[in-house]
Protein backbone atom coordinates (compact mmCIF):
# COMPACT_ATOMS: atom_id res chain seq x y z
CA UNK A 1 0.00 0.00 0.00
CA UNK A 2 1.65 3.27 -1.06
CA UNK A 3 1.84 6.14 1.33
CA UNK A 4 -1.12 8.47 1.52
CA UNK A 5 0.74 11.40 0.00
CA UNK A 6 1.69 9.37 -3.07
CA UNK A 7 -1.91 8.28 -3.44
CA UNK A 8 -3.13 11.88 -3.13
CA UNK A 9 -0.59 13.00 -5.70
CA UNK A 10 -1.78 10.32 -8.11
CA UNK A 11 -5.39 11.33 -7.63
CA UNK A 12 -4.56 14.99 -8.22
CA UNK A 13 -2.59 14.20 -11.33
CA UNK A 14 -5.45 12.08 -12.57
CA UNK A 15 -7.90 14.92 -12.06
CA UNK A 16 -5.64 17.26 -14.03
CA UNK A 17 -5.53 14.98 -17.08
CA UNK A 18 -9.12 13.88 -16.56
CA UNK A 19 -10.43 17.41 -16.93
CA UNK A 20 -8.91 17.64 -20.41
CA UNK A 21 -10.28 14.20 -21.31
CA UNK A 22 -13.60 15.50 -20.04
CA UNK A 23 -13.47 18.52 -22.32
CA UNK A 24 -12.83 16.31 -25.37
CA UNK A 25 -15.64 14.01 -24.25
CA UNK A 26 -18.04 16.93 -23.73
CA UNK A 27 -17.65 17.91 -27.38
CA UNK A 28 -18.12 14.34 -28.52
CA UNK A 29 -21.17 13.70 -26.37
CA UNK A 30 -22.79 17.01 -27.34
CA UNK A 31 -22.55 16.16 -31.03
CA UNK A 32 -23.85 12.68 -30.29
CA UNK A 33 -26.73 14.01 -28.21
CA UNK A 34 -27.92 16.45 -30.87
CA UNK A 35 -27.00 14.89 -34.21
CA UNK A 36 -27.23 11.29 -32.94
CA UNK A 37 -23.96 10.32 -34.53
CA UNK A 38 -20.48 9.55 -33.30
CA UNK A 39 -18.25 12.10 -34.96
CA UNK A 40 -15.42 9.94 -36.28
CA UNK A 41 -13.48 13.06 -37.19
CA UNK A 42 -13.24 14.22 -33.56
CA UNK A 43 -9.77 12.67 -33.12
CA UNK A 44 -8.43 14.01 -36.41
CA UNK A 45 -9.83 17.44 -35.53
CA UNK A 46 -7.96 17.24 -32.21
CA UNK A 47 -4.71 16.37 -34.00
CA UNK A 48 -5.29 19.23 -36.43
CA UNK A 49 -5.96 21.62 -33.57
CA UNK A 50 -2.78 20.51 -31.79
CA UNK A 51 -0.80 21.24 -34.95
CA UNK A 52 -2.53 24.57 -35.23
CA UNK A 53 -1.47 25.35 -31.68
CA UNK A 54 2.01 24.07 -32.53
CA UNK A 55 2.24 26.45 -35.49
CA UNK A 56 0.97 29.29 -33.35
CA UNK A 57 3.76 28.54 -30.86
CA UNK A 58 6.34 28.63 -33.64
CA UNK A 59 5.31 32.14 -34.59
CA UNK A 60 5.48 33.17 -30.98
CA UNK A 61 1.94 32.75 -29.70
CA UNK A 62 1.72 31.03 -26.33
CA UNK A 63 -0.67 28.02 -26.38
CA UNK A 64 -2.85 29.56 -23.69
CA UNK A 65 -3.15 32.76 -25.69
CA UNK A 66 -4.02 30.69 -28.76
CA UNK A 67 -7.09 29.24 -27.01
CA UNK A 68 -9.54 32.00 -27.91
CA UNK A 69 -8.57 32.49 -31.57
CA UNK A 70 -8.31 28.75 -32.23
CA UNK A 71 -11.64 28.09 -30.50
CA UNK A 72 -13.30 30.69 -32.72
CA UNK A 73 -11.58 29.41 -35.86
CA UNK A 74 -12.50 25.80 -35.13
CA UNK A 75 -16.04 26.75 -34.25
CA UNK A 76 -16.31 28.44 -37.64
CA UNK A 77 -14.73 25.51 -39.44
CA UNK A 78 -16.97 23.02 -37.64
CA UNK A 79 -20.05 25.09 -38.37
CA UNK A 80 -19.16 25.31 -42.05
CA UNK A 81 -18.31 21.61 -42.32
CA UNK A 82 -21.62 20.50 -40.87
CA UNK A 83 -23.73 23.10 -42.64
CA UNK A 84 -22.26 22.90 -46.11
CA UNK A 85 -20.54 19.53 -46.31
CA UNK A 86 -21.64 16.90 -43.82
CA UNK A 87 -25.29 17.93 -43.70
CA UNK A 88 -25.88 18.19 -47.47
CA UNK A 89 -23.78 15.09 -48.17
CA UNK A 90 -25.74 12.99 -45.71
CA UNK A 91 -29.23 13.75 -47.04
CA UNK A 92 -30.57 13.49 -43.53
CA UNK A 93 -29.52 9.88 -43.10
CA UNK A 94 -27.56 9.27 -39.89
CA UNK A 95 -25.51 6.44 -41.40
CA UNK A 96 -24.33 8.76 -44.13
CA UNK A 97 -23.24 11.38 -41.61
CA UNK A 98 -21.18 8.69 -39.92
CA UNK A 99 -19.47 7.81 -43.18
CA UNK A 100 -18.85 11.43 -44.07
CA UNK A 101 -17.14 12.09 -40.73
CA UNK A 102 -15.10 8.92 -41.20
CA UNK A 103 -14.00 10.16 -44.63
CA UNK A 104 -13.25 13.55 -43.16
CA UNK A 105 -11.01 12.03 -40.49
CA UNK A 106 -9.02 10.16 -43.16
CA UNK A 107 -8.59 13.33 -45.19
CA UNK A 108 -7.51 15.42 -42.20
CA UNK A 109 -5.07 12.78 -40.98
CA UNK A 110 -3.46 12.41 -44.36
CA UNK A 111 -3.19 16.15 -44.83
CA UNK A 112 -1.42 16.32 -41.48
CA UNK A 113 0.86 13.42 -42.42
CA UNK A 114 1.71 15.09 -45.70
CA UNK A 115 2.46 18.43 -44.07
CA UNK A 116 4.18 17.35 -40.87
CA UNK A 117 5.27 13.71 -41.49
CA UNK A 118 4.66 11.23 -38.74
CA UNK A 119 7.30 12.74 -36.44
CA UNK A 120 6.39 13.39 -32.88
CA UNK A 121 7.00 16.94 -31.71
CA UNK A 122 6.89 18.77 -28.43
CA UNK A 123 7.14 22.40 -27.47
CA UNK A 124 9.12 23.99 -24.65
CA UNK A 125 7.23 26.70 -22.91
CA UNK A 126 9.32 28.98 -20.66
CA UNK A 127 7.21 28.04 -17.63
CA UNK A 128 7.41 24.33 -18.43
CA UNK A 129 9.14 23.51 -15.17
CA UNK A 130 7.19 25.84 -12.88
CA UNK A 131 5.02 24.08 -10.40
CA UNK A 132 2.95 24.60 -7.34
CA UNK A 133 4.40 23.16 -4.14
CA UNK A 134 1.67 21.50 -2.13
CA UNK A 135 4.04 20.16 0.50
CA UNK A 136 3.45 16.51 -0.33
CA UNK A 137 3.75 16.92 -4.10
CA UNK A 138 4.43 19.38 -6.89
CA UNK A 139 1.70 20.26 -9.38
CA UNK A 140 3.14 21.38 -12.70
CA UNK A 141 1.76 24.74 -13.77
CA UNK A 142 0.83 23.42 -17.22
CA UNK A 143 -1.36 20.72 -15.72
CA UNK A 144 -2.94 23.17 -13.34
CA UNK A 145 -3.75 25.48 -16.24
CA UNK A 146 -5.18 22.54 -18.18
CA UNK A 147 -7.40 21.62 -15.28
CA UNK A 148 -8.58 25.16 -14.61
CA UNK A 149 -9.35 26.06 -18.21
CA UNK A 150 -11.00 22.71 -18.95
CA UNK A 151 -13.29 23.09 -15.92
CA UNK A 152 -14.08 26.67 -16.89
CA UNK A 153 -14.94 25.74 -20.46
CA UNK A 154 -17.05 22.77 -19.38
CA UNK A 155 -18.91 25.07 -17.01
CA UNK A 156 -19.46 27.51 -19.87
CA UNK A 157 -20.87 24.74 -22.05
CA UNK A 158 -23.21 23.80 -19.26
CA UNK A 159 -24.33 27.40 -18.74
CA UNK A 160 -24.93 27.90 -22.46
CA UNK A 161 -26.97 24.72 -22.72
CA UNK A 162 -29.11 25.40 -19.69
CA UNK A 163 -29.53 29.15 -19.54
CA UNK A 164 -29.41 30.64 -23.02
CA UNK A 165 -31.99 30.62 -25.80
CA UNK A 166 -29.44 29.00 -28.06
CA UNK A 167 -28.76 26.27 -25.51
CA UNK A 168 -32.45 25.60 -25.04
CA UNK A 169 -32.86 25.39 -28.80
CA UNK A 170 -29.99 22.90 -28.95
CA UNK A 171 -31.60 20.75 -26.26
CA UNK A 172 -34.96 21.02 -27.98
CA UNK A 173 -33.51 19.79 -31.26
CA UNK A 174 -31.64 17.01 -29.46
CA UNK A 175 -34.74 15.51 -27.90
CA UNK A 176 -37.64 16.59 -30.06
CA UNK A 177 -36.70 17.54 -33.58
CA UNK A 178 -40.23 17.88 -34.95
CA UNK A 179 -41.37 19.96 -31.99
CA UNK A 180 -38.31 22.16 -32.39
CA UNK A 181 -38.95 22.65 -36.09
CA UNK A 182 -42.54 23.62 -35.43
CA UNK A 183 -41.62 26.42 -33.03
CA UNK A 184 -39.37 27.85 -35.72
CA UNK A 185 -35.96 26.58 -34.64
CA UNK A 186 -33.69 26.24 -37.66
CA UNK A 187 -32.55 22.64 -37.19
CA UNK A 188 -29.73 22.81 -39.76
CA UNK A 189 -28.33 25.89 -38.04
CA UNK A 190 -28.50 24.20 -34.64
CA UNK A 191 -26.77 21.09 -36.02
CA UNK A 192 -24.00 23.28 -37.40
CA UNK A 193 -23.66 25.25 -34.16
CA UNK A 194 -23.42 22.00 -32.22
CA UNK A 195 -20.77 20.61 -34.54
CA UNK A 196 -18.96 23.92 -34.22
CA UNK A 197 -19.05 23.68 -30.42
CA UNK A 198 -17.64 20.15 -30.68
CA UNK A 199 -14.81 21.47 -32.84
CA UNK A 200 -14.19 24.35 -30.43
CA UNK A 201 -13.95 21.91 -27.55
CA UNK A 202 -11.11 20.00 -29.24
CA UNK A 203 -9.40 23.26 -30.20
CA UNK A 204 -9.34 24.31 -26.57
CA UNK A 205 -8.29 20.84 -25.41
CA UNK A 206 -5.46 20.94 -27.97
CA UNK A 207 -4.07 24.15 -26.52
CA UNK A 208 -4.17 22.61 -23.05
CA UNK A 209 -2.54 19.34 -24.13
CA UNK A 210 0.29 20.72 -26.21
CA UNK A 211 2.40 22.13 -23.33
CA UNK A 212 2.03 18.82 -21.44
CA UNK A 213 2.24 16.10 -24.07
CA UNK A 214 3.45 15.71 -27.64
CA UNK A 215 1.81 16.03 -31.03
CA UNK A 216 1.83 13.86 -34.12
CA UNK A 217 -0.76 13.36 -36.87
CA UNK A 218 -2.45 10.47 -35.09
CA UNK A 219 -2.25 11.61 -31.50
CA UNK A 220 -5.89 12.77 -31.42
CA UNK A 221 -7.21 9.26 -31.86
CA UNK A 222 -5.69 8.03 -28.62
CA UNK A 223 -7.47 10.77 -26.69
CA UNK A 224 -10.73 10.28 -28.50
CA UNK A 225 -10.71 6.56 -27.77
CA UNK A 226 -10.56 7.44 -24.08
CA UNK A 227 -13.13 10.20 -24.64
CA UNK A 228 -15.44 7.70 -26.27
CA UNK A 229 -15.32 5.40 -23.23
CA UNK A 230 -16.06 8.49 -21.13
CA UNK A 231 -19.06 9.36 -23.30
CA UNK A 232 -20.50 5.87 -22.90
CA UNK A 233 -19.63 5.80 -19.22
CA UNK A 234 -21.25 9.17 -18.54
CA UNK A 235 -24.36 8.30 -20.53
CA UNK A 236 -24.45 8.96 -24.28
CA UNK A 237 -25.34 12.59 -24.87
CA UNK A 238 -25.02 13.71 -21.25
CA UNK A 239 -22.70 16.70 -20.91
CA UNK A 240 -22.59 16.53 -17.11
CA UNK A 241 -21.98 12.78 -17.36
CA UNK A 242 -19.10 13.30 -19.75
CA UNK A 243 -17.51 15.80 -17.41
CA UNK A 244 -17.78 13.68 -14.26
CA UNK A 245 -16.83 10.61 -16.28
CA UNK A 246 -13.76 12.40 -17.60
CA UNK A 247 -12.51 13.26 -14.14
CA UNK A 248 -13.22 9.70 -12.97
CA UNK A 249 -11.34 8.17 -15.90
CA UNK A 250 -8.40 10.49 -15.35
CA UNK A 251 -8.13 9.36 -11.74
CA UNK A 252 -8.60 5.70 -12.60
CA UNK A 253 -5.92 5.89 -15.27
CA UNK A 254 -3.52 7.56 -12.91
CA UNK A 255 -4.15 5.10 -10.08
CA UNK A 256 -3.98 2.03 -12.24
CA UNK A 257 -0.79 3.39 -13.79
CA UNK A 258 0.60 3.54 -10.28
CA UNK A 259 -0.48 0.03 -9.32
CA UNK A 260 -0.04 -1.85 -12.60
CA UNK A 261 2.77 0.24 -14.09
CA UNK A 262 2.68 3.17 -16.46
CA UNK A 263 2.14 1.15 -19.61
CA UNK A 264 -0.96 -0.51 -18.22
CA UNK A 265 -2.58 2.73 -17.08
CA UNK A 266 -5.41 2.31 -19.53
CA UNK A 267 -6.22 -1.16 -18.26
CA UNK A 268 -8.07 0.37 -15.33
CA UNK A 269 -10.13 2.52 -17.69
CA UNK A 270 -11.54 -0.47 -19.47
CA UNK A 271 -12.11 -2.36 -16.23
CA UNK A 272 -14.15 0.53 -14.84
CA UNK A 273 -15.90 0.83 -18.18
CA UNK A 274 -17.02 -2.79 -18.11
CA UNK A 275 -18.04 -2.72 -14.45
CA UNK A 276 -20.15 0.46 -14.80
CA UNK A 277 -21.86 -0.80 -17.90
CA UNK A 278 -22.68 -4.08 -16.19
CA UNK A 279 -24.31 -2.25 -13.30
CA UNK A 280 -25.80 0.64 -15.30
CA UNK A 281 -26.04 -0.12 -19.02
CA UNK A 282 -27.08 3.46 -19.83
CA UNK A 283 -24.03 4.96 -18.14
CA UNK A 284 -23.73 7.07 -15.02
CA UNK A 285 -26.00 9.89 -16.20
CA UNK A 286 -27.85 8.22 -19.06
CA UNK A 287 -31.60 8.29 -19.33
CA UNK A 288 -33.16 5.05 -18.21
CA UNK A 289 -35.01 4.55 -21.44
CA UNK B 1 -69.46 41.03 -51.56
CA UNK B 2 -65.97 41.61 -52.98
CA UNK B 3 -63.73 38.57 -53.46
CA UNK B 4 -61.01 38.51 -50.81
CA UNK B 5 -58.09 36.09 -51.05
CA UNK B 6 -58.35 33.20 -48.61
CA UNK B 7 -55.82 33.14 -45.76
CA UNK B 8 -54.63 29.71 -46.86
CA UNK B 9 -55.02 28.43 -50.40
CA UNK B 10 -53.96 24.90 -51.31
CA UNK B 11 -54.03 24.06 -55.01
CA UNK B 12 -53.49 20.65 -56.57
CA UNK B 13 -50.94 19.53 -54.01
CA UNK B 14 -49.02 16.29 -54.47
CA UNK B 15 -46.72 15.12 -51.71
CA UNK B 16 -45.53 12.00 -49.92
CA UNK B 17 -42.53 10.16 -48.59
CA UNK B 18 -39.81 8.88 -50.88
CA UNK B 19 -41.66 6.59 -53.21
CA UNK B 20 -45.11 6.57 -51.66
CA UNK B 21 -47.40 9.32 -52.73
CA UNK B 22 -49.88 10.29 -50.02
CA UNK B 23 -51.47 13.51 -51.27
CA UNK B 24 -52.70 13.39 -54.84
CA UNK B 25 -54.04 16.63 -56.18
CA UNK B 26 -55.46 18.07 -52.98
CA UNK B 27 -57.07 21.50 -53.13
CA UNK B 28 -58.79 23.41 -50.34
CA UNK B 29 -58.98 26.83 -48.77
CA UNK B 30 -59.19 28.34 -45.34
CA UNK B 31 -60.74 31.78 -45.02
CA UNK B 32 -59.59 34.13 -42.31
CA UNK B 33 -61.70 33.82 -39.18
CA UNK B 34 -63.02 30.34 -39.88
CA UNK B 35 -62.80 27.05 -38.08
CA UNK B 36 -62.16 24.47 -40.79
CA UNK B 37 -62.37 20.80 -39.89
CA UNK B 38 -60.32 18.24 -41.80
CA UNK B 39 -61.65 14.71 -41.46
CA UNK B 40 -60.62 11.37 -42.85
CA UNK B 41 -59.90 7.82 -41.79
CA UNK B 42 -56.62 6.75 -40.21
CA UNK B 43 -53.58 6.90 -42.44
CA UNK B 44 -55.27 8.89 -45.17
CA UNK B 45 -52.77 11.75 -45.00
CA UNK B 46 -54.14 14.44 -42.68
CA UNK B 47 -50.95 14.70 -40.66
CA UNK B 48 -48.95 14.60 -43.87
CA UNK B 49 -50.87 17.63 -45.14
CA UNK B 50 -50.17 19.45 -41.87
CA UNK B 51 -46.48 18.68 -42.23
CA UNK B 52 -46.51 19.96 -45.79
CA UNK B 53 -48.17 23.15 -44.57
CA UNK B 54 -45.53 23.66 -41.90
CA UNK B 55 -42.61 23.02 -44.24
CA UNK B 56 -41.59 19.68 -42.73
CA UNK B 57 -42.57 17.50 -45.70
CA UNK B 58 -41.73 18.98 -49.11
CA UNK B 59 -44.23 19.55 -51.89
CA UNK B 60 -43.83 17.35 -54.95
CA UNK B 61 -46.03 19.64 -57.00
CA UNK B 62 -48.83 22.10 -56.57
CA UNK B 63 -49.00 25.46 -54.85
CA UNK B 64 -49.78 26.68 -51.37
CA UNK B 65 -50.05 30.31 -50.39
CA UNK B 66 -50.48 31.58 -46.88
CA UNK B 67 -51.39 35.24 -46.82
CA UNK B 68 -49.33 35.89 -49.94
CA UNK B 69 -46.38 33.75 -48.83
CA UNK B 70 -45.54 30.93 -51.25
CA UNK B 71 -45.11 27.93 -48.98
CA UNK B 72 -43.53 25.88 -51.77
CA UNK B 73 -40.36 27.93 -51.45
CA UNK B 74 -40.66 28.94 -47.79
CA UNK B 75 -38.66 27.25 -45.03
CA UNK B 76 -40.22 25.94 -41.83
CA UNK B 77 -38.75 28.99 -40.11
CA UNK B 78 -40.36 31.40 -42.60
CA UNK B 79 -43.68 29.67 -42.09
CA UNK B 80 -43.56 30.07 -38.31
CA UNK B 81 -42.52 33.68 -38.76
CA UNK B 82 -45.51 34.25 -41.01
CA UNK B 83 -47.79 32.97 -38.25
CA UNK B 84 -48.83 29.56 -39.56
CA UNK B 85 -48.44 27.48 -36.41
CA UNK B 86 -48.83 23.71 -36.22
CA UNK B 87 -49.65 22.01 -32.91
CA UNK B 88 -48.67 18.48 -33.88
CA UNK B 89 -50.28 15.13 -33.31
CA UNK B 90 -48.70 13.53 -30.25
CA UNK B 91 -47.88 16.98 -28.79
CA UNK B 92 -44.11 16.81 -29.34
CA UNK B 93 -43.41 18.93 -26.29
CA UNK B 94 -39.90 19.15 -24.87
CA UNK B 95 -40.28 16.51 -22.17
CA UNK B 96 -37.01 17.14 -20.33
CA UNK B 97 -37.55 20.87 -20.08
CA UNK B 98 -39.70 22.91 -17.73
CA UNK B 99 -43.17 24.12 -18.65
CA UNK B 100 -41.81 27.66 -18.76
CA UNK B 101 -38.96 26.71 -21.12
CA UNK B 102 -41.44 24.93 -23.38
CA UNK B 103 -43.63 28.00 -23.56
CA UNK B 104 -40.70 30.37 -24.01
CA UNK B 105 -39.43 28.28 -26.90
CA UNK B 106 -42.86 28.71 -28.43
CA UNK B 107 -41.96 32.38 -28.87
CA UNK B 108 -38.53 31.53 -30.32
CA UNK B 109 -39.23 33.52 -33.48
CA UNK B 110 -40.82 36.46 -31.67
CA UNK B 111 -39.11 39.34 -29.97
CA UNK B 112 -38.07 39.00 -26.34
CA UNK B 113 -40.35 41.92 -25.53
CA UNK B 114 -43.50 40.15 -26.71
CA UNK B 115 -42.71 36.96 -24.78
CA UNK B 116 -44.06 38.37 -21.57
CA UNK B 117 -47.37 39.44 -23.04
CA UNK B 118 -47.65 36.09 -24.82
CA UNK B 119 -46.99 34.28 -21.56
CA UNK B 120 -49.62 36.30 -19.74
CA UNK B 121 -52.15 35.53 -22.43
CA UNK B 122 -51.39 31.81 -22.33
CA UNK B 123 -51.51 31.72 -18.54
CA UNK B 124 -54.89 33.47 -18.63
CA UNK B 125 -56.16 30.67 -20.87
CA UNK B 126 -54.41 27.85 -18.99
CA UNK B 127 -54.06 28.80 -15.30
CA UNK B 128 -52.96 25.22 -14.66
CA UNK B 129 -49.76 25.86 -16.57
CA UNK B 130 -49.03 28.93 -14.51
CA UNK B 131 -49.08 26.85 -11.33
CA UNK B 132 -46.60 24.45 -12.86
CA UNK B 133 -44.03 26.61 -14.61
CA UNK B 134 -41.07 24.80 -13.04
CA UNK B 135 -42.38 21.27 -13.54
CA UNK B 136 -40.72 19.09 -16.18
CA UNK B 137 -43.06 18.89 -19.16
CA UNK B 138 -42.69 15.13 -19.39
CA UNK B 139 -44.18 14.70 -15.92
CA UNK B 140 -47.40 16.58 -16.72
CA UNK B 141 -50.62 14.62 -17.06
CA UNK B 142 -51.84 13.92 -20.56
CA UNK B 143 -54.38 16.71 -20.43
CA UNK B 144 -51.83 19.17 -19.09
CA UNK B 145 -49.41 18.14 -21.81
CA UNK B 146 -52.03 18.94 -24.42
CA UNK B 147 -52.62 22.33 -22.79
CA UNK B 148 -48.87 22.89 -22.96
CA UNK B 149 -48.72 21.93 -26.62
CA UNK B 150 -51.51 24.36 -27.47
CA UNK B 151 -50.04 26.98 -25.15
CA UNK B 152 -46.68 26.64 -26.88
CA UNK B 153 -48.43 27.12 -30.21
CA UNK B 154 -50.19 30.26 -28.95
CA UNK B 155 -46.84 31.64 -27.77
CA UNK B 156 -45.85 31.86 -31.44
CA UNK B 157 -48.58 34.46 -32.08
CA UNK B 158 -50.43 32.35 -34.66
CA UNK B 159 -52.64 33.75 -37.38
CA UNK B 160 -53.61 30.27 -38.45
CA UNK B 161 -53.44 27.52 -35.87
CA UNK B 162 -53.35 23.91 -37.02
CA UNK B 163 -54.50 21.52 -34.33
CA UNK B 164 -53.75 17.87 -35.18
CA UNK B 165 -55.90 15.57 -33.07
CA UNK B 166 -55.80 17.74 -29.94
CA UNK B 167 -58.37 15.57 -28.16
CA UNK B 168 -56.31 12.40 -28.41
CA UNK B 169 -56.18 10.70 -25.03
CA UNK B 170 -58.35 13.24 -23.22
CA UNK B 171 -61.33 12.30 -21.04
CA UNK B 172 -64.79 13.24 -22.39
CA UNK B 173 -64.97 16.14 -19.95
CA UNK B 174 -61.63 17.53 -21.11
CA UNK B 175 -62.62 17.03 -24.74
CA UNK B 176 -65.68 19.15 -24.02
CA UNK B 177 -63.46 21.86 -22.51
CA UNK B 178 -61.07 21.63 -25.44
CA UNK B 179 -63.81 22.25 -27.98
CA UNK B 180 -65.04 25.21 -25.92
CA UNK B 181 -61.52 26.57 -25.94
CA UNK B 182 -61.21 26.18 -29.71
CA UNK B 183 -64.42 28.14 -30.13
CA UNK B 184 -63.21 30.85 -27.77
CA UNK B 185 -59.85 31.16 -29.56
CA UNK B 186 -61.73 31.43 -32.82
CA UNK B 187 -64.09 34.04 -31.41
CA UNK B 188 -61.04 36.11 -30.46
CA UNK B 189 -60.07 36.21 -34.14
CA UNK B 190 -57.86 33.17 -34.58
CA UNK B 191 -58.31 31.06 -37.71
CA UNK B 192 -58.19 27.33 -36.98
CA UNK B 193 -57.59 24.22 -39.06
CA UNK B 194 -58.76 21.33 -36.95
CA UNK B 195 -57.93 17.67 -37.59
CA UNK B 196 -60.07 15.47 -35.40
CA UNK B 197 -61.47 12.01 -34.82
CA UNK B 198 -64.37 13.42 -32.82
CA UNK B 199 -66.37 13.94 -35.97
CA UNK B 200 -69.68 15.09 -34.52
CA UNK B 201 -68.15 17.62 -32.14
CA UNK B 202 -65.82 18.96 -34.82
CA UNK B 203 -68.60 19.42 -37.33
CA UNK B 204 -70.60 21.13 -34.63
CA UNK B 205 -68.07 23.93 -34.19
CA UNK B 206 -66.65 24.05 -37.74
CA UNK B 207 -67.68 26.68 -40.29
CA UNK B 208 -66.47 24.42 -43.09
CA UNK B 209 -65.38 20.83 -43.23
CA UNK B 210 -63.45 18.74 -45.72
CA UNK B 211 -63.09 15.01 -45.95
CA UNK B 212 -59.79 13.64 -47.18
CA UNK B 213 -59.84 10.35 -49.10
CA UNK B 214 -57.39 8.84 -51.55
CA UNK B 215 -55.10 11.82 -51.44
CA UNK B 216 -57.63 14.53 -52.24
CA UNK B 217 -60.66 16.26 -50.81
CA UNK B 218 -63.57 13.95 -51.49
CA UNK B 219 -66.33 15.85 -49.77
CA UNK B 220 -66.70 19.45 -48.58
CA UNK B 221 -69.37 21.60 -47.10
CA UNK B 222 -70.39 23.59 -44.10
CA UNK B 223 -70.08 21.83 -40.80
CA UNK B 224 -73.82 21.52 -40.55
CA UNK B 225 -74.27 20.17 -44.08
CA UNK B 226 -71.69 17.44 -43.53
CA UNK B 227 -73.13 16.56 -40.17
CA UNK B 228 -76.39 15.75 -41.90
CA UNK B 229 -74.74 13.90 -44.78
CA UNK B 230 -75.39 10.16 -44.50
CA UNK B 231 -72.59 9.41 -46.96
CA UNK B 232 -69.97 10.93 -44.70
CA UNK B 233 -69.65 8.35 -41.97
CA UNK B 234 -70.37 5.35 -44.16
CA UNK B 235 -68.17 6.05 -47.13
CA UNK B 236 -65.31 8.20 -45.98
CA UNK B 237 -64.59 7.79 -42.34
CA UNK B 238 -64.71 4.03 -42.23
CA UNK B 239 -67.01 4.13 -39.22
N1 LIG C 1 -42.20 9.56 -42.35
C1 LIG C 1 -42.96 8.72 -43.10
N2 LIG C 1 -42.36 7.91 -44.00
C2 LIG C 1 -43.10 7.07 -44.76
N3 LIG C 1 -44.42 6.97 -44.69
C3 LIG C 1 -45.07 7.76 -43.82
C4 LIG C 1 -44.36 8.68 -42.97
N4 LIG C 1 -45.26 9.32 -42.21
C5 LIG C 1 -46.46 8.84 -42.54
N5 LIG C 1 -46.36 7.92 -43.51
C6 LIG C 1 -47.46 7.20 -44.14
O1 LIG C 1 -48.28 8.13 -44.80
C7 LIG C 1 -49.65 7.76 -44.67
C8 LIG C 1 -50.45 8.92 -44.14
O2 LIG C 1 -50.05 9.16 -42.81
P1 LIG C 1 -50.62 10.36 -41.94
O3 LIG C 1 -49.92 10.35 -40.67
O4 LIG C 1 -50.58 11.58 -42.76
O5 LIG C 1 -52.13 9.90 -41.77
P2 LIG C 1 -53.28 10.56 -40.89
O6 LIG C 1 -54.40 10.84 -41.82
O7 LIG C 1 -52.78 11.67 -40.10
O8 LIG C 1 -53.69 9.34 -39.96
P3 LIG C 1 -54.18 9.34 -38.42
O9 LIG C 1 -55.62 9.71 -38.44
O10 LIG C 1 -54.00 7.92 -38.03
O11 LIG C 1 -53.34 10.28 -37.67
C9 LIG C 1 -49.68 6.53 -43.80
O12 LIG C 1 -49.84 5.42 -44.63
C10 LIG C 1 -48.36 6.52 -43.13
O13 LIG C 1 -47.92 5.21 -42.88
MG1 LIG D 1 -52.54 12.03 -38.12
Amino acid sequence: MPALDILAAAVLNGLMTGAIYALIAVGLTLVYGVLHIINFAHGAMLSAAMFAAFLCFQIGIDPYLAIAPLAVAFFGAGYGLQRWLIGPASHGDDRNILLVTLGLSIIIENLLLASFRSDTRTIDVPYGFSSLDLGFTFLPLTRLMGFGVACLVAAMFWLILNWTDLGKAIRAVAREKLGATLVGIDVRHIYAVTFGLGAASVAIAACLLLPIFYVNPRVGNAYVLVAFTIVVLGGMGSVAGAFIGGLLIGVVESLSGMYFGESLGQLGIFLIFIVVLMVRPTGLFGARA
Amino acid sequence: MPETAPLLAIRDVHAGYDGTRILNGLSMQVEAGEIVALLGSNGVGKTTLNKVLSGVVPLTSGAITFDGLDLGSASAVDIVEAGLIHVPEGRKIFADMSVLDNLTLGSYRRGKASRKTNLERVFAIFPRLKERTAQMAGTLSGGEQQMLAIGRGLMAEPRLLILDEPSLGLSPLLVEELFDLIERLNASGLTILLVEQNVAQSLDIADKAHVLAEGRIALSGTGRALADDPELQKTYLGL
